[in-house]
């Protein structure tokens, strides 16, 4: 598509065949129809194999600790709101080392888009179960299988009434390219769970897998009713649902926190000036 | 003039109220006052006191010896009576302790009936005591109406109007009856400000244009949290309670990246989960203030009470090798400065700064006569948009000769800001060649650490200048310290009192450790069991100290105890 050169950055060290591949094009397509300049938008990862993201799009940067991408995120976003601020990290950075500030963020309701590359497996540490690896898959490390359930991002997300939840799937490109687009556009923390094979390590959940599975949710659904969407949410094994499956207009943390509401707080730090007068009022208080 | 008023009671009978009305009372007409905590770590019950030491000449670290025992529970009377000097007075509601005690210490005031008479609620006998105390000693009553008007601001005139005739009734009372108060007053000075340690941090991260402050509550670190909430309208500060101490440091560190200056706040406990924020920001160059407000460890320890035992966590915590300032003041005077040079080093270098408290110095009020702003640096070390857009392309983490990389602000340019925790080159992307990071090791710890350790300032020398004992403290023992030196003439005893911990400040404008080697003994006083900053010393000057006087069951310092030891 016209216009993705922009985004152009590292060259990628993922595995050839990778569904990182197919998210990272529909990202920059994203970014490109929207026409977002590199640097008005800032995206954080943690570690992992989608923790490299940001390297491979020009942009503003904060690669951080694994886990840790949302509340660093959380952090830009309060400081400058007019920026489109993403945090993207794999299925164990997001759901397991994270899981606490996830939770947190959806509570927030934070305007940070967090983009999820669920592979179901640990692919950076070589294979190990994630929170995600469905129960019984066997690896290296769970010899007897994986003994705990299978956590339901989906379903999380809608308990916790989150403000846009979506799963999309590494091999539609075209419409996890639309996904991405309505998440920039909601006011609020998004959450948007990607599936997408690990070729090297994952051989349950593969491409095959998925295609089988894989269906677009009908334009007839109604993402709004949160009790439907929860039993969408709860759609998983033969038929695995692609698209929109909750969202609401609860207002976004930044509209609500009323330091902000004149602009973002980048730019109202460094006038000494008008400090020093605020400081000789505070200090009257000591008397 | 010197005198202590040490009010106890159960937790939730207002026994902090009493205190802090009295305590502000008197440095408004004029006197130096100190005040002290202790206090448990329960909403209800059990037993706390409020300390409050008044004084014509400067003061600074709590005594042993009461002069007014206000006991609003019977455990006052019998854990204190002993602390009473021999014309000491017991003062108390016979009523509310369901017991009477005769002898020529006790002063019985009906601080309930008199509250009740005035047709307030029975919590209002807290007004009356306040009053009976201000009575007994003679100072004027007028400035406690102000505090009360001031206190009960948002309540209606009718209880404003209660609480004035119980305060006079206390105060009338208390006048009348006590026959043994002969308390001598001396002129005050001019009205005083009275600050504790928290707020003093509060109001140095204000100074210094913080704007994002996130922590998690953990005493004795809270109270910064809420002196920067109570003014996050009007001076523009985002203050965010996160869901972890990691979250905490992570948001405060995303703030920064986004070019804010960014603080958050702990103790032990809590700043053991931030260590891998501090390696974060340790990696990615992003400046962050932290205040560290210990309390005595391992694990939970005593909450609610006092040491000085994680300076060597501090210094160590955080995996790899990076720099890092450390900051200890003495009392809320240099808790202010040194707030606001911790966010001026650490934008400034791009490094982790911490300023360490303790429960002892976060919970104390000090008087000081006023606060200038004017030294204050007040400067902006991010780089000019204007610049950055005016070169070809920007590198967070170009290689300078000071190891400082321009620290540009993402959004505001036209460039591109990277950074990453794996190691990275000067665009911020990740590498993983030797040379590349042999060069960045240098960089950020070795070229900034030449220049940072002349910022630091040298230790606080007192007392003749060759003395035979140096008394070697840092952070919050400065007071009784202070006071120790100072009223022990005949022992020709100095002090040296570090405030900029680490780096230890260099030699070149005051040769301290010259100093020390001429001494036959030198202490090192600190709460803790092993004698840290001793270690500390040792370690980077290869100087020992010959002696330590060590305190590590979690109640701070008195004066007479310090002086005792010697």
């Amino acid at each position: 598509m016209e216009g993705r050169d922009r985004y152009l950055g590292e060259i990628p060290a993922w595995c050839p065949g990778c569904g990182n591949f197919s998210i990272l094009n529909a990202f920059t397509a994203a970014l490109a129809a929207e026409g977002i300049e590199p640097g008005r938008f800032c995206i954080v990862s943690g570690i992992g194999q989608a923790g490299k993201f940001p390297h491979y799009v020009k942009c503003n940067t904060f690669n951080g600790l694994h886990g840790r991408a949302i509340p660093v995120a959380t952090g830009i976003k309060l400081a400058n709101h007019e920026l489109l601020v993403v945090a993207v990290g794999g299925d164990g950075d997001m759901y397991g080392e994270g899981g606490n500030h996830l939770l947190h963020a959806m509570r927030r309701n934070i305007g940070v888009k967090v983009f999820v590359h669920d592979n179901q497996i640990y692919g950076l540490t070589k294979g190990q179960a994630s929170p995600t690896s469905m129960e019984g898959m066997v690896t290296k490390n769970q010899p007897f299988g994986v003994l705990s359930e299978q956590l339901n991002p989906m379903a999380m997300a809608v308990a916790l009434d989150c403000g846009f939840v979506a799963r999309g799937y590494a091999g539609d490109r075209e419409h996890l390219t639309a996904l991405i687009r309505s998440a920039f556009y909601h006011d609020g923390f998004s959450l948007v769970d990607i599936l997408q094979p690990c070729v090297s390590l994952n051989k349950v959940n593969t491409w095959e897998w998925y295609g089988n599975r894989v269906y677009r949710i009908g334009e007839d659904y109604d993402p709004r009713d949160r009790v439907r969407a929860f039993e969408k949410a709860l759609e998983w094994g033969d038929r695995i649902p692609i698209g929109v499956i909750y969202r609401n207009d609860r207002p976004s943390f930044e509209k609500r926190v009323p330091v902000i509401s004149g602009g973002p707080l980048v730019d109202g730090s460094g006038r000494w000036h008008e400090l020093k007068e605020r400081l000789s009022g505070s200090l009257r208080e000591f008397y | 003039m010197d005198y202590t008023i040490k009010i106890g009671g159960e937790a939730g009978q207002g026994i902090q109220t009493v205190g802090d009305a009295l305590a502000k009372v008197l440095s408004r007409l004029g006197y130096h006052v100190f005040t002290s905590q202790d206090y448990e770590s329960r909403i209800r019950g059990g037993h706390n006191f409020y300390q409050i030491r008044v004084s014509d000449r400067p003061i600074r670290a709590p005594r042993r010896p009461v002069d007014i025992l206000m006991a609003f529970d019977r455990a006052s009377v019998t854990l204190h009576q002993g602390e009473l000097t021999e014309q000491g007075i017991i003062v108390y509601d016979p009523l509310q302790l369901k017991e009477s005690f005769s002898g020529p210490q006790y002063l019985d005031v009906p601080f309930v009936k008199l509250a009740t008479d005035t047709g307030a609620k029975e919590i209002v006998a807290n007004t009356v005591a306040t009053g009976a105390i201000l009575g007994m000693l003679g100072f004027p009553i007028d400035p406690l109406f102000d505090i009360i008007a001031g206190l009960l601001k948002r309540k209606d005139d009718e209880t404003r109007e209660q609480n004035r005739r119980a305060a006079t009734a206390g105060y009338e009372y208390a006048a009348k009856n006590c026959g043994r108060c002969a308390f001598t007053l001396r002129p005050p000075g001019a009205p005083k400000m009275l600050m504790g340690g928290n707020d003093a941090i509060g109001l140095g991260a204000l100074a210094a244009d913080c704007r994002f402050y996130s922590a998690y509550p953990m005493t004795p670190s809270t109270g910064i949290m809420l002196f920067l909430s109570a003014r996050a309208k009007e001076y523009g500060i985002i203050v965010e309670q996160a869901e972890d101490e990691i979250a905490a440091i992570n948001m405060a560190l995303g703030a920064s990246f986004a070019g804010v200056r960014s603080m958050t706040g702990t103790s032990g406990g809590g700043f053991a989960l931030m260590t891998e924020g501090l390696s974060l920001a340790a990696m990615t160059e992003t400046p962050i203030v932290i205040a560290l407000a210990q309390r005595p460890g391992p694990a939970t320890g005593l909450p609610t009470k006092t040491e000085q035992a994680d300076l060597l966590f501090a210094l160590n915590a955080g995996h790899g090798e990076f720099p890092r300032v450390i900051f200890a003041p003495g009392d809320p005077g240099q808790a202010v400065s040194l707030t606001a040079k911790a966010f001026d080093l650490s934008q400034k270098y791009q490094i982790p700064v911490f300023v360490m408290t303790d429960q002892y110095l976060a919970d104390t009020q000090w008087t000081m006569d006023g606060l200038s702003l004017e030294y204050l640096p007040m400067r902006d070390w991010r780089a000019d948009a204007g610049q950055v857009d005016g070169a070809g392309e920007y590198r967070r983490h170009a290689f300078t000769s000071t190891g400082v990389s321009p620290l540009a602000v993402p959004g505001k340019t036209r460039h591109v800001v990277v950074t990453d925790s794996d190691e990275h080159g000067e665009a911020g992307h990740i590498i993983e060649d030797g040379e590349t990071r042999k060069q960045m090791v240098e960089k950020r710890l070795f070229l900034k650490m030449n220049n940072i350790r002349k910022e630091i300032s040298p230790p606080l020398f007192l007392g003749p200048a060759q003395p035979e004992t140096v008394l070697v403290s840092w952070g919050s023992t400065y007071g009784v310290v202070r006071e120790t030196v100072e009223g022990m003439p005949e022992k020709k005893m100095a002090m040296l009192h570090f405030s900029e911990v680490f780096p230890l400040p260099g030699i070149e404008a005051f040769d301290y450790l010259e100093v020390l080697r001429r001494a036959k003994r030198t202490i090192s006083v600190e709460m803790n069991a092993t004698g840290q900053f001793a270690r500390l010393l040792r370690d980077e000057t290869g100087y020992s100290v010959t002696d330590m006087i060590l305190r590590y069951d979690g109640r701070p310092f008195l004066v007479e105890e310090l002086m005792e030891g010697l």
